[in-house]
């Protein structure tokens, strides 16, 4: 188990490395591809700005209690993204057969899905969530006791581990049916574009889901909630708030399955 | 034992199709029925079928890629589907329609790659590209990205990399489809040696049937997902119950030639065609067209294989 764990990722590495040397083969075209990312991104938060000339707060946050919401989302969609990016091109390499070029090697499907084309430009929306993420913990007089500090990377770890979850099961959709991406893509990107404004903002009912049905909220919003010593507005008991650990858990257990069971579909109708 | 194993092997595939508008039916498509051969180790195999006879769901599965409706299979000791990663290690595959290579990389890295995805020993990953890039005259080609090589120099480089880990076994999908005749004879040629030299076995499907002739020993016909014939070239031969033809340039021309034991199938000119039975004397033949008319030349040409296997598909068309 260990053994095939270490074969795996020395095998992701492998392929990952690869393939920044060929982006890197052509570095100016690399550059711009980054900056233009990071530059993308970075709109986003340039609408926020706009918006805050003309109002104080918004749902109760200013801006920069904002901003580490934003920031947290972007880091961790960003990390996600860079992962494993590529894997919702699955439907095209199951119409393509290059699918079945990858099941001959032995290494898992999966591992070489995610690796395949990792492409380093992904570092551009990092570094957009990293500066507002920066910017507004300076801004911030945030009292940081040792929890909230470990806080941080708690929020990052499981709030990466959603959206990777997120992302197998949209793109392991495609075993059923190919065109589901833009369907995936709402709840990816749409999930943490939501996740980028206080949940205060949504209707109640709304905030529920997104903590019990697609649990986006434990991606930054209960996290932030305890780093910046904000109420929780539903009053969820404070087991629930911490429950970021759990809700990746079960929702990278999910993923598991569905990706399995994707691959056993495609390999007994081999289409 | 022998290295492959297919016993009772079937594969269906339930197919969706559109009834009207809303309704779909689902009916059931069977691939490859109660499939059954074995192949030693050191074998080199041809399988051939018309397109949708079953050849690629066959190796499919014995790649453990597809898994099987019923029955069974062994490759190298493992069951194909059950065992897929390890199974990985000791087979090589090429489709000669799509390359295995990484596109954007030189070939060179895409070796590379391989030699740390199969973990092969340094030593014999030195040993083994020296070889296969001397015999496949890869040379040239090792810092070119493999987008930019022609079909017959990806098909080399892919048909290396299928090889480098050392597999006992290669299934080779169509490696000679689109090549030059010169690349062709070379392929063969390399992969005549490949196996006498390194008792590598080799499953071959094509619809080249000069690569059968020059190279199998043994030919599988499969159509509509049956084996209907599985032995020697020249048992498929005689199946065939083919005729040979006797060419004849009379002297001059003539209407056609009436002879018992022969059929007169096309006249152009002095020269003729007379189909006999391929198990007939040509002799007694051409001694009765030599009394008839004076002949100036003549030639008798072998049944074409590719007539035979035409044959052996009509034969057994229809499900």
């Amino acid at each position: 188990m260990v053994d095939r764990i270490a074969a795996n990722a020395t095998a992701y590495l492998l392929l990952a490395r690869m393939w920044i040397r060929v982006s890197m083969s052509y570095r100016g075209s690399f550059v711009l591809l980054t900056v233009g990312q990071f530059l993308i991104s970075g709109l986003d938060f340039v609408a926020v700005l706009i918006m805050f000339t003309n109002v104080d707060a918004l749902g109760g946050f200013s801006l920069e209690e904002i901003a580490f919401l934003y920031g947290g989302s972007v880091l961790c969609l960003g990390f996600a993204d860079l992962l494993l990016g590529n894997i919702e091109r699955l439907g095209q390499r199951i119409r393509l057969g290059t699918l079945d070029a990858m099941m001959l090697r032995p290494v898992s499907v999966y591992v070489q899905i995610c690796a395949d084309e990792f492409a380093l430009r992904r570092i551009g929306k990092v570094a957009q969530g990293a500066l507002v993420f920066a910017w507004s913990v300076q801004a911030l007089r945030i009292n940081w006791t040792p929890a909230r500090i470990a806080m941080v990377p708690y929020l990052l770890v499981f709030g990466t581990a959603i959206f990777l979850a997120i992302f197998t099961i949209g793109a392991a959709v495609q075993f059923w049916t190919a065109e589901s991406t833009e369907l995936a893509n709402a709840f990816t990107y749409g999930g943490s574009t939501l996740a980028e404004f206080p949940m205060t903002i949504y209707p109640r009912e709304a905030v529920k889901a997104l903590t019990f049905v697609l649990p986006i909220t434990f991606v930054n919003w209960y996290p932030s909630l305890f780093i910046l010593d904000k109420p929780d507005p539903l009053h969820l008991p404070m087991g629930v708030q911490f429950a970021a650990p759990l809700a990746a858990l079960v929702l990278c257990g999910i993923a598991a399955v569905v990706w399995r069971s994707g691959v056993r579909r495609y390999r007994s109708t081999g289409s | 034992m022998a290295l492959i194993t297919v016993d009772g092997v079937s594969r269906t595939f339930d197919v969706k199709k559109k009834v009207s508008r809303f309704r779909r039916t689902t009916i059931t498509v069977q691939a490859v029925r109660e499939l059954s051969f074995a192949i030693e180790a050191g074998e080199m195999v041809g399988y051939i079928g018309p397109n949708g006879a079953g050849k690629s769901t066959t190796i499919k599965m014995l790649t453990g890629i597809l898994v099987p409706s019923a029955g069974t299979l062994r490759v190298a000791g493992h069951t194909p589907y059950a065992a897929r990663t390890a199974l990985a290690r000791r087979i090589g595959v090429v489709f000669g329609q799509r390359t295995a290579l990484w596109w954007d990389l030189p070939l060179q890295d895409s070796f590379e790659l391989l030699r740390r995805i199969y973990r092969i020993p340094p030593s014999r990953y030195a040993a083994n590209l020296a070889t296969f890039t001397e015999l496949l005259n890869l040379g040239d080609l090792l810092d070119i990205p493999v987008r930019q090589l022609s079909l017959g120099q990806r098909m080399r480089g892919d048909i290396a990399a299928a090889l480098l880990h050392d597999p006992d076994v290669v299934y080779l999908d169509e490696p000679t489809i689109g090549l030059d005749i010169v690349s062709k004879s070379n392929l063969r040629e390399f992969l005549r040696s490949t196996n006498r030299d390194r008792g590598v076995t080799v499953l071959l499907t094509t619809h080249d049937l000069d690569d059968i002739e020059q190279l199998c020993s043994r030919v599988m016909v499969i159509d509509f997902g049956r084996l209907i014939y599985d032995g020697p070239l020249e048992g498929l031969r005689a199946l065939g119950e083919s005729h040979r033809t006797l060419i004849v340039d009379l002297a001059e021309p003539s209407e056609p030639l009436r002879i018992s034991g022969a059929e007169t199938i096309r006249v152009e000119g002095p020269r003729q065609w007379l189909r006999f039975p391929a198990a007939a004397s040509a002799a007694p033949l051409i001694a009765a067209v030599a009394a008839a008319r004076p002949i100036a030349d003549l030639a008798i040409v072998e049944p074409d294989i590719e007539d035979v296997i035409k044959q052996l598909y009509l034969r057994h068309s229809g499900p």
